[in-house]
């Protein structure tokens, strides 16, 4: 975990301090809405459809215990008793009062947390692997460089106004959990043929108006070039991004119409001027806040009291056969806590759910917690012999959903129940489609699948990269989803196709389900996921289910 | 032919609270859409408009929202408005839990 230093703790005093004032004056009359809204949108509080909503920054999704019984207190003292969280691994508090702002961020504050540059067009809250620093499979600790990376892009004078805003994502294995081909750089470590590892560098992917996968810029960047790479990537980017045209802002499209190649050689050539530039000091910071990451001393113990519960009891073993992963110490496990009961609002987590998940790190994990892109919460040192009991404390707390990576497994945006920007909801749909497999008692049956929704065309969902995305939008003043298939979010990312015409409201649960019926038809056995069948088989199947009539027709 | 206007009200978020609001004719922000003035006239509408955008020290926001007549006061026309003047959907929170 990294730790503020004196420098960060001045820092956010001071920016706490002249954001209250700024408040203040605007309370006062003496700002007007025009000259208040950049300010306050710099210190991540927007304005939305039922009142204000703070996003804070949850930096590479890492929370230690203390930060997450103050994210639940925060939550309880000024909002509704419960945060949202986000696919950019971020909290949101969606009921926030003004006045009471600027006493959210010193609470932040207080445990090393802030809202800055969660909005604006500026460099966004970097994000990163869930598993970080626990994957069996991973080649370095992303956080690190996730955390040298805030430091340098966070009031970075130059970065304050870019053409539009810009989302790093950080993995440290081959395996891309963090979605980085979505992103406007994304970084994955791998290794070169002399086995040291770097970055596979990759630039302007991006989902919402425009879906884009990344495309590679370079395929080996040893570690030590990292921030100069970025800074070049950046700045070339600043000044050649287009400014008059919101929709045409983003890295994706400057990459889209210079082509990737001109990119990649006016970046190398800023890289070779700012290079020099960088003495070195950032490696020294780098090597100071890896410190900062050292591991937990892993204990080594008898999983025996595990391997007997997941003899003995069914429930147990249907939990840990979805919820865990392989960590790379002996005898651990990464435990993935579910916020998708079934019927309940996806990423959304009480102050007393947060306190127990605080608790339960504190007892079992290391005092670490994560945030997941999936909108869960995971407990990344678990060892197993610590399993049952943790299991029994989740259940208590509703919190021992064993359905990750199933199909109530959903990612899903405010939409519009929350949203300003949205044009349909999306909240609702992710419950009912949640509630109809559980009681179709079909999930498990149905084996691994992603369904991702977004309310609005800025793809916060992710909708065009799940197995089945839902995108809701507004067709002449009526709720109307509109269902991707195919897409795939990984290191193998791929944008979804277009099934066809969207469905009303109140058919999208139906339709999801009869596209789910035509795949446990058409697989070819109970081994074959989703996204398998599909890559084998390809729309048909699911078009003719998906509408009927229309087939007979042809 | 002219176009037929569209009644609308005049509505924003509050600034203090940030929560829905509507203008009535005596020129208060009430929270309850029923009690919100129905603007029939296109000019009138915008001249109301005009009003409310000075009181920035209030509001944020303030923008005209299409209605229909109904029988208790103005009645959106578009599902937007009628979340803004409900709540959420998934969670009993907002306007709808102060009406009870
Ligand atoms: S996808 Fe659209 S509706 Fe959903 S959170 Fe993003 S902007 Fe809002």
């Amino acid at each position: 975990m990294y730790h503020y230093n004196d420098f960060d703790r001045d820092f956010l005093a001071n920016r706490n301090a002249q954001f209250r004032a700024q408040v203040n004056r605007r309370i006062d009359g003496s700002l007007t809405e025009d000259e208040f809204k950049p300010l306050r949108l710099m210190n991540g509080l927007y304005l939305q459809l039922h009142a204000y909503m703070l996003r804070v920054a949850i930096p590479y999704g890492t929370l230690s215990s203390a930060q997450m019984r103050q994210l639940a207190m925060i939550g309880d003292r000024w909002d509704r008793g419960y945060g949202h969280f986000t696919t950019r691994q971020n909290i949101q508090y969606n009921w926030p009062k003004l006045k009471d702002v600027p006493d959210m961020l010193d609470a932040l504050a207080e445990v090393g947390m802030h809202a800055i540059q969660t909005s604006g067009n500026t460099i966004r809250n970097v994000t990163a692997d869930h598993f970080a620093g626990a994957a069996a499979d991973e080649i370095a600790d992303p956080r690190p460089v996730a955390e040298l990376i805030r430091q340098w892009s966070t009031d970075h004078p130059e970065f304050q106004f870019l053409p539009r805003k810009f989302k790093i994502a950080v993995t440290g294995s081959p395996n891309d959990r963090a979605v980085t081909k979505a992103h406007d750089i994304g970084l994955r470590m791998v290794r070169n043929d002399a086995g040291e590892g770097g970055y596979e560098v990759i630039v302007g992917g991006g989902l919402g108006r425009t879906p884009m996968i990344g495309k590679v810029i370079r395929d080996f960047l040893p570690r030590e070039d990292l921030l100069p790479y970025l800074e070049a990537i950046v700045s070339v980017y600043n000044l050649l991004g287009r400014r008059d045209n919101k929709y045409k802002a983003r890295i994706k499209i400057t990459v889209h119409e210079n082509g990737i190649d001109t990119i990649r050689d006016k970046v190398e050539a800023k890289f070779a001027e700012l290079k020099p530039l960088f003495s070195g000091v950032d490696q020294q910071m780098l090597r100071e806040i890896e410190g900062h990451f050292a591991a937990p001393e892993f204990r080594t113990a008898s999983t025996e009291a595990f391997d007997d519960a997941y003899a003995a009891d069914p429930v147990f073993r249907a939990w840990c056969d979805t919820n865990l992963s392989d960590h790379r110490a002996d005898g651990y496990a990464i435990v993935s806590v579910s916020l998708k009961k079934h019927g309940a609002t996806p990423g959304d987590a009480t102050g007393d759910q947060m306190r127990t998940l605080a608790d339960l790190a504190e007892a079992f994990g290391h005092d670490e917690l994560r945030i997941s892109h999936e909108q869960n919460v995971i407990l990344p040192h678990v060892h197993k012999s610590d399993l049952p009991a943790l299991h029994r404390a989740l259940k208590a707390a509703e919190l021992a959903t064993a359905n990750i990576g199933l199909i109530s497994d959903i990612i899903a945006c405010p939409g519009m129940d929350y949203c300003a920007l949205a044009t349909a909801r999306s909240i609702p749909v992710a419950q009912e489609i949640a509630e109809r497999f559980e009681e179709l008692k079909l999930e498990h049956e149905i084996g691994p699948l992603k369904i991702k929704i977004s309310g609005c065309i800025n793809a916060c969902g992710h909708h065009h990269v799940g197995h089945i995305g839902i995108l809701g939008l507004d067709r002449a003043g009526v709720e109307n989803y509109q269902i991707t298939l195919g897409g795939n979010h990984t290191e193998d990312a791929v944008i979804g196709e277009r099934a066809g015409p969207g469905f009303a409201y109140d058919e999208v649960t139906d339709a999801i389900e009869r596209i789910i019926r035509a795949y446990l038809d058409v697989r070819e056995s109970p081994e074959e996921e989703f996204l398998d069948t599909f890559r084998r088989v390809g729309t048909e199947p699911f078009k003719a289910a998906l509408y009927p009539k229309e087939t007979v027709d042809a | 032919m002219p176009r037929a206007f569209t009644p609308k009200v005049i509505t924003a978020n509050a600034l203090l609270e940030g929560d829905v609001v509507y203008l009535t004719k005596d020129d208060l922000w009430t929270r309850d859409l029923s009690e919100a003035e129905l603007l029939t006239d296109e000019a009138h509408a915008d001249i109301r408009l005009l009003d409310a955008e000075k009181r920035g020290n209030e509001v944020v926001g303030v923008y005209l929202a299409d209605m229909t007549a109904g029988p208790d006061g103005p009645e959106p026309t578009h599902f937007r408005e009628d979340f803004r003047r409900t709540g959420p959907s998934n969670y009993f929170h907002g306007k709808q839990e102060v009406r009870g």
